[in-house]
């Protein structure tokens, strides 16, 4: 399976950085926590306490409303084009699962908050996950799909 | 205050990942693709978030407590242990298999593409089965 071009998109992306960045360091700034995906999903579904459930609600609400301002502002839907079949859907999102957690982070948690403040634990999940995703993407359009 | 700063953030976030094309699994696995279709164009994504959350963080942890709480939370876990090592191995194989990181699929479920939607179910079903396990080993862990 080979890939479709994408355009390369420097200036968009890296404003689109800069919001990442700064929402993290408003969740800083306002709740005292580090930003990341995985903790806030983790915690949506585990057994915490009852008042912790709602601010993480509200923000993967936010999360999702994110696309539909960008809609709402520039009247497209940010394209969303998911070039693999429905069992690596599903068997991507279980090992990610199972990944994030024993690892205890991901790309928000680990690869932005965790390397921003220079955390030697981060910076190795960091390359650890960016390693084996760079193989596993070369492995399935270079050897398997060839 | 809690829930509705908890949007704001989530919303500026969602929009962040929304223009940076971080919302879009081929433009990821593109970035990947060093061999292949390559657009390096999440390296800007990174950087730009990189910078400003390290130059933010130094601003903010300059108080003596958040707005709300009443201190930072800022994770204690030291060890670069195997658990650090392979859990973030096999969380690589995963995003590489099918394009969308955590952060990344949640805003763009807000696309309504029936695709993210089971990503996201397999992606909790992951983590309560993984949640499940850990918690039987260890007790609690923190989580980054």
């Amino acid at each position: 399976m080979t890939g479709v071009e994408t355009e390369f998109t420097p200036l968009q992306s890296l404003a689109g950085g800069v919001l990442i960045g700064l929402s993290a360091v408003l969740l800083m700034f306002f709740q005292g926590k580090i930003m990341g995906a995985t903790g806030i999903l983790s915690g949506l579904i585990a057994g915490t306490a009852p008042g912790d459930k709602g601010w993480r609600a509200a923000m993967v609400a936010g999360m999702i409303a994110g696309p539909l301002l960008v809609l709402a502002v520039t009247g497209q839907m940010p394209v969303v084009d998911v070039p693999v079949s429905w069992p690596m859907i599903l068997a991507g999102g279980f090992i990610v699962g199972i990944g994030v957690t024993f690892g205890s982070g991901c790309t928000s948690g680990h690869g932005v908050c965790g390397n921003a403040r220079l955390s030697p634990r981060s910076m190795v999940a960091t390359v650890t996950f960016m390693i084996t995703c760079g193989i596993t993407v070369y492995v399935i359009r270079h050897v398997v799909g060839g | 205050m809690r829930i509705l700063s908890a949007f704001i953030v989530g919303l500026i976030f969602g929009v962040g990942i929304a223009i940076s094309g971080m919302i879009n699994p081929a433009k990821v696995l593109n970035f990947f693709d060093i061999a292949g279709t390559w657009d390096p164009s999440l390296i800007f994504v990174m950087g730009g978030a990189l910078v400003t959350t390290f130059i933010g963080y130094r601003l903010v942890l300059r108080r003596d407590k958040p707005v709300i709480e009443e201190k930072f939370q800022l994770p204690t876990a030291s060890a670069i242990d195997a658990r650090l090592i392979g859990g973030s191995a096999v969380f690589g194989i995963g995003w590489g298999i099918a394009g969308f990181c955590p952060g990344a699929a949640i805003p763009a479920l807000g696309s309504g593409k029936i695709e993210v939607a089971g990503f996201v179910v397999a992606l909790l079903a992951g983590l309560w089965v993984a949640r499940t396990i850990r918690d039987r080993q260890t007790g609690k862990g923190a989580l980054a």
